[in-house]
């Protein structure tokens, strides 16, 4: 019997973050709570990448729309005066899964890098809409008074139980998505990323399941662009911008596509990674690109695959 | 006075459609013959852009700044295909997307140290600095126009090379089956440096004709990239007639939509609406032509014969 | 004696100007093999690909049980009970042996909207999947997986990939190439006791396979079906034996280029 080494780290890594609040407040180190929440934020919408990019094959270069969706969806009903997390929560669900069905609709049409250039196309077509859109702010965006309320609930303006919900939202992510690709669904997803044909001459509408999963992957990604507008009290076009839509991307590669955790370990990594290296030099991109170079040509498999093989050595 | 507004909008659509294809033919051929998605492809726009700041201050000649910097782009276009590219064909698609995304940010960074983070202006000789008068109270920068015909010119060599030439010949065997190419006896591997090279030069000559207008800067390419790469899923990848036809629709409509679609919607709405829809629609434009080509020819106007 | 099961009538398809088939006639009765033979290039496997919706013919009608499908995609065929097993093996090589076989039970339980419950678990998939697997002699090879099976057990996988779907019809494009012998032989007794519960198009060059099995034989030439009948009718047919058995005799391929 090999020693569960994956199953470890998950547990290890979960526990970190529920227990990382009361740590932070002893230790008196604030800032440590801001980047787990950035890194628990990013890695929902990674997450959410996996489910179709790792498990489904559909290369989408334009995830980050979804988190620009999902602040939009809390800072124009702000502007308005309307707080209520019960009409914000939903309206960026319900927003970036139309917007997934939408282009979704035509991107899944085309494939392999069709696929890819198509998808960063209608990201750039969103965030272009959203600059040209005076009224919000334009290219600056719009700074958003007050966090979603669940009066009564959740107060979302303590860091705390902010710090809770999205937790409360990675976890569910995570498990939202393994039930889904252990489903039913999630084989016929799987199926057709590993041979389409083959799938279509035993009987499924590929096309069809593709596209709920990309719509599912949208909604998903859009609610922790919810949880970005809360955490930023901020929304503008650049949170759609397709560099980050790549740095999403490279968080699902770099932890593992198509495994559960690899998303999360990979926000862990890249997200401390900038930090430091942005901390230590002006010229950050320089190396963090070098890195990003020797990840892909030396390094297979992501973290997850590198945990596998350590649990089958012992 | 209208149409001569009318006019130099249409040569503005044409500049940005010569730009555009400078850039996208050499993605479309690199993409076409080695299978291989190069997001970089912005950075060694960038990179011609300052290699020909640095030329033309040093040489005071813009000319011929242009054309060492051209040769430098090459040179850099051979380096990056020998150390990165070239590691990553037999690859799937998302390690080269990946890789080559590790490559801006590596662009963007030297760029910064090297040049600092501020835009580098290009100072134009007094000969392009001027306007040229065309009939009809017409009047045109000539920098606008030198940039058309060298784009046009660029056009039409490349056009020659790839369907007169031997090395076309070859370019257009590889696009359209790689196996067959490799079996006619060619040297695949200095083609794909050759090709490689040529793009990284036309697109490094499209940014050095563009700093003049908008300076240096770092990540200029990034979202011009973007709109290259809506050019050659139209013109249908791998396809030079594809990508120059496409070029120019997507420039022209562009930049007629920037200029004409506010007067074309308040046809059909009231002004105050117009005034406000028009400018999210006419950025939005080339996205939807995108979308509503390929959703009749999910493979662009003129796709590849085989793959 | 009743309809049959699947009728083409004058199904054409050119590619360019080269002819892949034309104007094929097909009867395939209930319970029936039904063999198509003829040499390499003569439009078997594009006959194959136009039955099971991956080309659309340019002319002609295909009736499956009754129902026009020439304009229906692949997958809805599938659905109504049509299954392909490809010359060239196509699995999932990613999954285990069990997890393709499920997915051929799955597709044809209904819709695969189902976003919670763990497939694996379901014994309304498993169950099938693993009789399906057991038939065809590749049980104790659930678990592994499918890439790591050896050439003449993909063959297998495929068979029981289109047992597992309750299909009427399989389109099996040459089960046995690159099989050994002792594994063909298997095959041929698992393909007669098919016959209880389904009928079958077989594309064959094994022409000792072809005469024990099949129960009609439909010879192809040149995209034209220049013969059909019962295998002693076949056996016995002038225009055949020119144009085709005669050349080498009951064997291996004749390749026509």
């Amino acid at each position: 019997m090999h020693p569960p080494v994956r199953l470890g780290v998950r547990i290890a890594v979960l526990l970190a973050l529920a227990v990382l609040p009361a740590l932070t407040g002893a230790l008196d180190q604030p800032f440590l709570l801001d980047l787990a929440l950035r890194i628990m934020i990013l890695a929902t919408a990674a997450v959410s990448l996996n489910l179709i990019l790792g498990y489904g094959g559909m290369i989408s270069f334009g995830h980050a729309a979804y988190i620009g969706i999902g602040a939009y969806a809390v800072g124009i009903p702000a502007y308005y005066g309307e707080y209520s997390g019960y009409v914000q929560l939903p309206l960026a669900i319900g927003a970036g899964a139309l917007f997934a069905l939408v282009t979704g609709y035509i991107c899944l049409r085309t494939k392999g890098v069709y696929f890819i250039m198509i998808t960063l196309a209608f990201a750039q077509m969103a965030y272009f809409a959203f600059v040209s859109i005076e009224e919000y702010g334009g290219d600056d965006g719009l700074v958003i008074e007050q966090r979603s309320e669940f009066t009564g609930i959740i107060d979302m303006e303590s860091t705390h139980q902010f710090y809770y919900v999205v937790l409360v939202f990675l976890v569910g992510a995570l498990y939202l998505v393994s039930r889904i690709v252990n489903a039913r669904f999630g084989m016929a997803v799987q199926g057709a990323k590993d041979n389409d044909q083959r799938m279509q001459s035993l009987g499924f509408d590929t096309f069809r399941y593709r596209l709920a999963c990309y719509v599912i992957a949208g909604a998903m990604a859009a609610a922790a662009g919810w949880l970005m507008g809360n955490y930023n009290y901020f929304f503008s076009p650049e949170m759609m911008g397709w560099t980050h839509s790549g740095e999403l991307i490279f968080m699902v590669v770099l932890g593992g596509a198509g495994s559960l955790f690899g998303p999360l370990y990979g926000a862990i990594v890249l997200i401390i990674l900038e930090e430091q290296l942005s901390s230590a030099t002006v010229y950050w991109p320089l190396i963090l690109g070098a890195i990003l170079i020797a990840v892909v040509l030396f390094a297979r498999g992501g973290l997850e695959g590198m945990l596998a093989k350590l649990e089958r050595r012992k | 006075m209208e149409w001569v507004l009318f006019v130099s909008q249409l040569l503005n659509g044409l500049q940005l459609g010569v730009l555009l294809f400078l850039l996208a033919a050499g993605l479309t051929l690199v993409f076409g013959i080695m299978d291989f998605v190069n997001l970089a492809h912005g950075s060694l726009y960038m990179m011609g852009a300052y290699f020909c700041v640095t030329l033309t201050s040093a040489l005071g000649s813009f000319p011929l700044a242009v054309l060492l910097a051209v040769i430098l782009t090459f040179i850099l276009g051979i380096a990056v295909e020998l150390i990165v590219s070239r590691h990553l064909y037999q690859r799937d698609h998302l390690d080269q997307v990946l890789a080559t995304f590790g490559l801006i940010l590596f662009f963007n960074g030297a760029v910064h140290l090297i040049w600092g983070p501020e835009g580098n202006p290009i100072a134009l000789p007094d000969y392009l600095n001027g306007r040229i008068s065309l009939p009809a109270g017409i009047e045109i920068p000539t920098f606008r126009l030198v940039i058309i015909a060298i784009g046009l010119a660029v056009a039409v060599g490349l056009i020659w090379l790839v369907t007169k030439t031997r090395m076309g010949m070859l370019i257009r065997a590889g696009a359209s089956n790689r196996r067959m190419a490799g079996a006619l006896g060619v040297d695949i591997r200095k083609l794909f440096t050759l090709v490689f090279a040529l793009g990284a030069a036309m697109a490094g000559l499209a940014g050095m004709m563009i700093a003049p207008i908008t300076e240096a800067n770092i990540g200029m390419g990034d979202d011009i990239l973007i709109v290259a790469f809506v050019v050659i899923i139209i013109g249908g990848i791998g396809s030079i007639r594809g990508a120059f036809i496409a070029a120019l629709l997507v420039g022209m409509i562009d930049v007629m939509g920037r200029s004409y679609l506010d007067d074309f919607m308040k046809l059909i709405m009231d002004n105050q609406s117009a005034e406000t829809a028009s400018p999210a629609l006419s950025a939005m434009a080339i996205y939807i032509l995108m979308a509503g080509i390929l959703y009749f020819r999910p493979r662009g106007l003129f796709p590849p014969r085989h793959r | 004696m009743n309809a049959p099961l699947l009728e083409t009538r004058g199904l054409s398809k050119a590619f360019g100007g080269i002819t892949a088939t034309e104007g094929v006639d097909l009867d395939v009765g209930e319970g029936k093999i039904h063999a198509v033979i003829g040499p390499n290039g003569a439009g078997k496997t594009t006959l194959i690909a136009q039955l099971a919706g991956m080309l659309a013919p340019d002319s002609g009608r295909i009736i499956f049980a009754g129902r026009d499908i020439t304009r229906l995609p692949t997958h809805a065929r599938a659905r109504l009970g049509i299954a392909r097993s490809f010359q060239i093996t196509s699995i999932f090589h990613a999954m285990s042996v069990l997890d393709n076989t499920l997915l051929a039970v799955q597709a044809h339980d209904g819709h695969s909207y189902r976003f919670w419950r763990r497939a694996r678990r379901d014994k309304r998939l498993t169950g099938p999947a693993m009789a399906a697997l057991e038939q065809v002699g590749l049980g104790h090879k659930a678990a592994s997986n499918a890439s790591g099976l050896s050439h003449g057990e993909h063959r297998q996988l495929e068979i029981a990939m289109a047992l597992a779907g309750a299909s009427k019809l399989l389109l099996l494009d040459e089960p046995m190439a690159g099989m050994g012998a002792e594994e063909s032989a298997r095959m041929v007794v698992l393909l007669r006791g098919l016959k209880e519960t389904k009928s079958i198009l077989l594309i064959e060059h094994d022409m000792d396979v072809v005469f024990a099995l099949a129960d009609r034989i439909t010879v192809m030439v040149d995209g034209k079906a220049i013969a059909s009948g019962k295998p002693e009718q076949i056996r016995a047919d002038e225009n055949v034996r020119r144009a085709y058995l005669g050349m080498e005799g009951p064997g291996e391929t004749i390749g026509d280029a």
